[in-house]
C-alpha cells in the first residue's frame, strides 16, 4: 500500500514532534525496563500470588471481551443502522465510560449490583451475590471496555454502508441471515480490533474493580491490583509484574495489528 | 403473472404507475434524477413510498392507502436487484456469492452449489467459480452478479444501469449475456444506453422529473420519439408544434415541412412533432438560394466530433429548441464555423417525419 | 473602557497567581526557609513542609492551623499519602522537612537510608477496631464473630500496615478470618462497609471516628496485640530544621496530644 519512493507530503518538522510524542510513550517504559531486577525477575513473576493474579486477569479479560461482543455488537448495530428516538443520547451514554474515571464507574456499579444496589437487592433475594466475586470483576471490566468495542464496530459499520445488505435482502435473505452472512463478515476486521481493544482495556482495568469488586487473591485481585498492592512493600515485584502486563498488552495489540495488515478490510472491487 | 405498480413519493416528486406482462422486459430511460432508481427502490422494498400499491400476480408487494399499510419486506418480494456496481460479497468466492440466494431460500449446501454452477455457466463465468470478487475484473464481477441475481429465482429482475460502470470492452459481452437470460423473463432495466433498449427491451418507458413522459414498443419510441429525451437518445432533432397540411408550425412561427406516415391523414390544428436526423440538415452562410422553406437563422453554440462528421449544435433564439446538423470536417473548415457564428440551417423536407404528439 | 482595564488586570492577576502556585507546586524551595534571626526561638518564620501518613490528615490539618496561628509568619505545607509512598518520594528527593509515618517500619527505612536528622519520636498510637454498618446487619459484637460463616469481612492486605496489624491480631488470638476482600487501603475497607457490601471491616479506631455516623465502631480486647506506633522525625535534607523541630514539638505537646486523642489516637 505504501510505496517507499512515493511522495509523502509530510513536512520534516512533523517528524521532530512525532518523535517527542513517541518518546513520551516509549521512554517511561524503557525507564521501567531499566529498573527491573533481572536476577530476581523470574522468581518474582512466578510467585504464587503473581501467577494467580495473571491467570485471573487473563480469564476475566477473556470473559469480559466475550460479554463485550455479545452486548456490544447489537449496540453498535442499533447505533449505526437503527433509527429511534434518543439514539444520540444513547450513544453519548454508551461512550461515557471512555471519559469517566474508572473509580466513578466502580461506584456506579456498586450502587447497581451491590448488596444494597438497584438490582443487587433483587439479585440477593434470588440468591445471586455479585459483590466480591469474580463476576463483579468481569462486570467492572465490561463496563469500562464496552465503549471500545462499540466505537470501533460502529465506525466499521458506518464506513461499510449498507449497500451489500440491501442486495442480500433482495436476494431473499432474512435480516438475521443478512446479519450473519453479510454484515458481520464484512465488519469482521473492525469487530476484531474492537475486541482486542476491549481485551486490552479489561486487562488494564483497575479503578472500577478496586471500588466495586474488592481485592482477594485468585478471586478478585487482578494483575493491576496485585501490582498496586505489591508496590506497598516490594517495588521489585511491582516493576516485574508491570513488565508482564506491558508484555501481554503489547502481544495482544501487536498480534491484532499484524493480522489486520495482512487481511486488509474488505477492499471492494467495483 | 403480470406485475403492476403505482406509487408516489412526495419528497422526491415521484409519481409513476406501470405494469409488465409475463415475460416482458421494459427499459426505463430518462435523464439523471428523473426517478429511475427511486422506482426500482420502491419495487424492491428498499424505499417506502407515501402511497401506492404493487403486486406480482396475486402476491401483494405493498399497499399503502388510507387504511391499509401492507408492506412486504425486501426478502419476501422475489425482486432481485442488480446495481451499477456488482456488489459481490467480498468475503465469499464467486460460487458462494451465486449460491447466496438459494442458501437464503433454504436450499442445502450442495443443492445451492449446483444451482450456482448452473447460473455461472449461463453467464459464461464457470471458470471463475473459485475466485474472490477482488480477483475479478469489472465485467466478470458484473456477470457473476447477474448469475447471483438469477440464482435467487426472482419473479421480477431489476437492473439498475448494469452496464454503466463497465469499460467499453466488457459491456458487449454482458449485453449478450443479458439478452440471453432476459428472454421470456419479467425484468425492468434502467439504462442510459439506447442500444440496451434496442437489444434487451420489448418496451421502453421514458421518465422525466419523476413522471412517465412517454412509453411504447422500443422501436416506435426510438423511431417516432415524442419526448426530447427519447429523441436525444435516438439521435434525432425533435420539434413540437401544430400540424399543418404539409408539416408543422412551431409556436414561434417557423414552418417545418415534412413527410407524413402513410395511412395517417393529418388534421390541421392538432399537436404534432417533426423529427429529422442531423444528417438531413445543411449549414449555409448568409442568404439562401432556392426554397425558403425549412430554412432557419440560427446561432452556433457548439461544435463537436461525431463519428467522422462534425456535429454543429445551434440554438434558434431563446424559445426555439436547439437543433443539430452533421457536416463533413472539410465543409466545416471551408465555412470557418465557430461557436457564436450566425448561420442558416436548411432541412431536407424529404427526411422530416411529421406525426401527432 | 474601565471594565476592559479591570478585566485585563484580573487576567494578569490570575495568570500571576497561577504561575506562582504552579512554581510552588513544582517544589522549588521558598527562599524564606532560612530563619531570619537564627538565635531567637520565639521568632520563627518561613515554610515547613510536612509529609504525613494519610490517616493523620484531619489531625495534622488542625495542628498545622494552630501552629500557624501561634507563630505568625510561618506556613505549614502538608502532603498526605500512604507512608510507603511518602518514603519513596523522600528517597527520590522530595522537599520534605518533617515526616510523620503511620508505622515504625517505614520510618526505619528512612533512618537506614540516612535520610533522618536525629532520631524519630513516637507521638501517637492507633489500634484496630471493627467497623460495621450502622444497622450492624450481621450482629457483630466481638472479634470472634468475624470468623462466623456467612459474615462478609473486609480487611487490609498484609502488605499494608493495617493488614499487618490484622495478621498479628489473628495470630495472637488464634482466630483465623476468611475475608471476602483484602483491600490495599483503609479507605477501600471503609468504602465497602459504608456501602453495605461488607458486614464488617477491620480498620483503625481513628478511621472509625473519622467516618462519623456512616459506620459504627466495635472495640475488641484482642486489638492490644497489635498497637501501631506513629513516629515523627526531621528529614536530613530540611532547609529549615529549626521550624521542623518546632512543628514536631507542637505535635508532641499537651495540646497536640489532646487533638490527637480527640481523633481516637492513643498516647505512646
Amino acid at each position: 500500500m505504501k510505496s517507499a519512493t512515493g511522495y509523502q507530503g509530510i513536512p520534516r518538522w512533523i517528524y521532530a514532534i512525532a518523535a517527542v510524542g513517541g518518546l513520551l510513550v516509549v521512554l517511561p517504559l524503557a525507564a521501567m525496563l531499566a529498573k527491573v531486577n533481572w536476577p530476581q525477575f523470574f522468581p518474582l513473576i512466578t510467585s504464587e500470588s503473581s501467577l494467580a493474579a495473571l491467570g485471573l486477569s487473563l480469564r476475566t479479560s477473556a470473559a469480559s471481551t466475550v460479554l463485550c461482543i455479545v452486548l456490544g455488537v447489537p449496540l453498535a448495530l442499533v447505533l449505526a443502522r437503527g433509527e429511534f428516538p434518543g439514539q444520540r443520547l444513547l450513544r453519548s451514554f454508551v461512550l461515557l465510560p471512555l471519559v469517566l474515571p474508572p473509580v466513578v464507574g466502580g461506584i456506579a456499579l456498586l450502587y447497581t449490583f451491590g448488596r444494597q444496589g438497584l438490582l443487587g437487592k433483587s439479585l440477593e433475594v434470588a440468591g445471586i451475590q455479585i459483590a466480591f466475586s469474580t463476576t463483579a470483576v468481569v462486570l467492572a471490566q465490561t463496563f469500562v471496555a464496552l465503549p471500545f468495542l462499540v466505537v470501533s464496530l460502529e465506525g466499521a459499520l458506518r464506513s461499510a454502508g449498507n449497500r451489500y445488505e440491501a442486495v442480500a435482502a433482495t436476494l431473499g435473505a432474512r435480516p438475521t441471515t443478512v446479519l450473519r452472512r453479510v454484515t458481520l463478515p464484512l465488519v469482521l476486521p473492525g469487530l476484531a480490533s474492537g475486541a482486542v481493544l476491549s481485551f486490552a482495556r479489561s486487562l488494564g482495568e483497575f479503578g472500577a474493580t478496586l471500588t466495586f469488586a474488592g481485592s482477594l487473591e485468585g478471586v478478585t485481585r487482578t494483575l493491576p491490583l496485585e501490582i498496586y498492592l505489591q508496590r506497598e512493600t516490594d517495588a521489585d515485584a511491582a516493576v516485574a509484574l508491570s513488565l508482564v502486563l506491558v508484555a501481554v498488552a503489547v502481544a495482544v495489540v501487536g498480534l491484532s495489528y499484524g493480522r489486520q495488515r495482512s487481511t486488509t478490510p474488505s477492499e471492494v472491487h467495483a | 403473472m403480470s406485475f403492476e405498480v403505482h406509487a408516489s413519493l412526495r419528497a422526491r416528486n415521484f409519481e409513476m404507475s406501470l405494469s409488465l406482462n409475463d415475460g416482458e422486459t421494459v427499459a426505463i430511460l430518462g435523464p439523471n434524477g428523473a426517478g429511475k432508481s427511486t422506482l426500482l427502490g420502491v419495487i424492491s422494498g428498499l424505499l417506502r413510498p407515501d402511497s401506492g400499491a404493487a403486486r406480482i400476480g396475486d402476491k401483494e408487494l405493498f399497499r399503502l392507502d388510507g387504511g391499509t399499510r401492507l408492506w412486504s419486506p425486501p426478502h419476501l418480494r422475489g425482486t432481485a436487484l442488480l446495481a451499477q456496481e456488482a456488489l459481490l460479497f467480498p468475503h465469499l468466492n464467486a460460487l458462494d456469492n451465486v449460491a447466496f440466494g438459494p442458501r437464503s431460500a433454504g436450499a442445502s449446501r450442495t443443492a445451492a452449489r449446483e444451482t450456482a454452477e448452473h447460473w455461472l455457466a449461463e453467464v459464461d463465468a464457470l471458470p471463475l467459480a473459485k475466485r474472490r470478487p477482488a480477483q475479478l475484473s469489472g465485467g466478470q464481477a458484473q456477470r457473476v452478479a447477474v448469475a447471483r441475481a438469477l440464482a435467487a429465482d426472482p419473479e421480477l429482475l431489476l437492473l439498475d444501469e448494469p452496464m454503466a460502470a463497465l469499460d467499453i470492452h466488457a459491456a458487449p459481452l454482458l449485453r449478450r449475456v443479458l439478452k440471453r437470460v432476459l428472454k421470456d423473463r419479467k425484468a425492468i432495466i434502467v439504462t442510459h444506453d439506447v442500444l440496451d433498449a434496442y437489444m434487451l427491451a420489448d418496451r421502453v418507458i421514458v421518465v422525466e422529473r419523476g413522471r412517465i413522459a412517454e412509453e411504447g414498443p422500443t422501436r416506435q419510441v426510438l423511431e417516432r420519439p415524442r419526448s426530447h429525451f427519447a429523441a436525444g437518445l435516438a439521435g434525432l432533432n425533435l420539434v413540437t408544434g401544430t400540424i399543418t397540411e404539409d408539416g408543422i408550425t412551431t409556436p414561434d412561427g417557423r414552418v417545418f415541412a415534412g413527410q407524413h406516415d402513410s395511412g395517417w391523414s393529418p388534421s390541421p390544428g392538432q399537436a404534432g412533432v417533426a423529427a429529422f436526423p442531423p444528417s438531413s440538415v445543411s449549414v449555409f452562410l448568409g442568404d439562401v438560394h432556392g426554397s425558403p422553406r425549412n430554412s432557419f437563422a440560427v446561432t452556433i453554440t457548439d461544435l463537436e466530433p461525431h463519428g467522422d462528421q462534425i456535429r454543429v449544435r445551434a440554438g434558434g433564439g431563446s424559445s426555439a429548441p436547439s437543433l443539430s446538423a452533421d457536416i463533413t470536417p472539410a465543409a466545416s473548415a471551408d465555412l470557418g464555423l465557430v461557436p457564436g457564428m450566425d448561420v442558416r440551417f436548411v432541412v431536407k423536407s424529404a427526411l422530416v417525419s411529421v406525426y401527432p404528439a | 473602557m474601565r471594565t476592559f482595564h479591570l478585566k485585563k488586570s484580573i487576567v494578569a492577576m490570575t495568570v500571576a497567581v497561577g504561575l506562582t502556585s504552579a512554581l510552588a507546586a513544582c517544589g522549588t524551595p521558598a527562599p524564606a526557609t532560612t530563619p531570619s534571626s537564627s538565635g531567637s526561638t520565639s521568632q520563627l518564620s518561613g515554610t515547613v513542609t510536612v509529609f504525613a501518613a494519610a490517616s493523620l490528615k484531619s489531625t495534622f490539618t488542625r495542628l498545622a492551623k494552630d501552629f500557624e496561628a501561634k507563630n505568625p509568619g510561618t506556613k505549614v505545607t502538608l502532603s498526605f499519602a500512604g507512608s510507603s509512598d511518602l518514603v519513596t518520594q523522600i528517597s527520590q528527593g522530595a522537599p520534605a522537612d518533617v515526616f510523620a509515618s503511620a508505622d515504625t517500619k517505614n520510618m526505619t527505612k528512612l533512618a537506614d537510608a540516612k535520610l533522618l536528622d536525629g532520631s524519630a519520636t513516637n507521638f501517637a498510637t492507633n489500634v484496630l477496631e471493627i467497623a460495621v454498618p450502622p444497622s450492624n446487619p450481621a450482629s457483630i459484637s466481638s472479634f470472634a464473630d468475624l470468623a462466623k460463616s456467612g459474615v462478609k469481612v473486609v480487611t487490609c492486605a498484609s502488605q499494608v500496615p493495617c493488614g499487618a496489624a490484622t495478621d498479628t491480631v489473628e495470630k495472637a488470638s488464634g482466630i483465623t478470618l476468611s475475608p471476602v476482600s483484602e483491600e490495599s487501603s483503609v479507605t477501600d475497607v471503609l468504602g465497602k462497609v459504608t456501602s453495605g457490601e461488607a458486614d464488617a471491616g477491620l480498620v483503625y479506631v481513628t478511621d472509625v471516628k473519622g467516618a462519623g455516623d456512616r459506620v459504627k465502631g466495635i472495640p475488641f480486647p484482642e486489638s492490644d496485640k497489635a498497637v501501631n506506633t506513629y513516629p515523627i522525625a526531621t528529614v536530613s535534607s530540611s532547609q529549615n530544621k529549626e521550624l521542623a523541630a518546632a512543628f514536631i514539638a507542637a505535635v508532641t505537646s499537651e495540646e497536640g496530644k489532646k487533638v490527637l486523642g480527640d481523633a481516637g489516637f492513643g498516647a505512646p
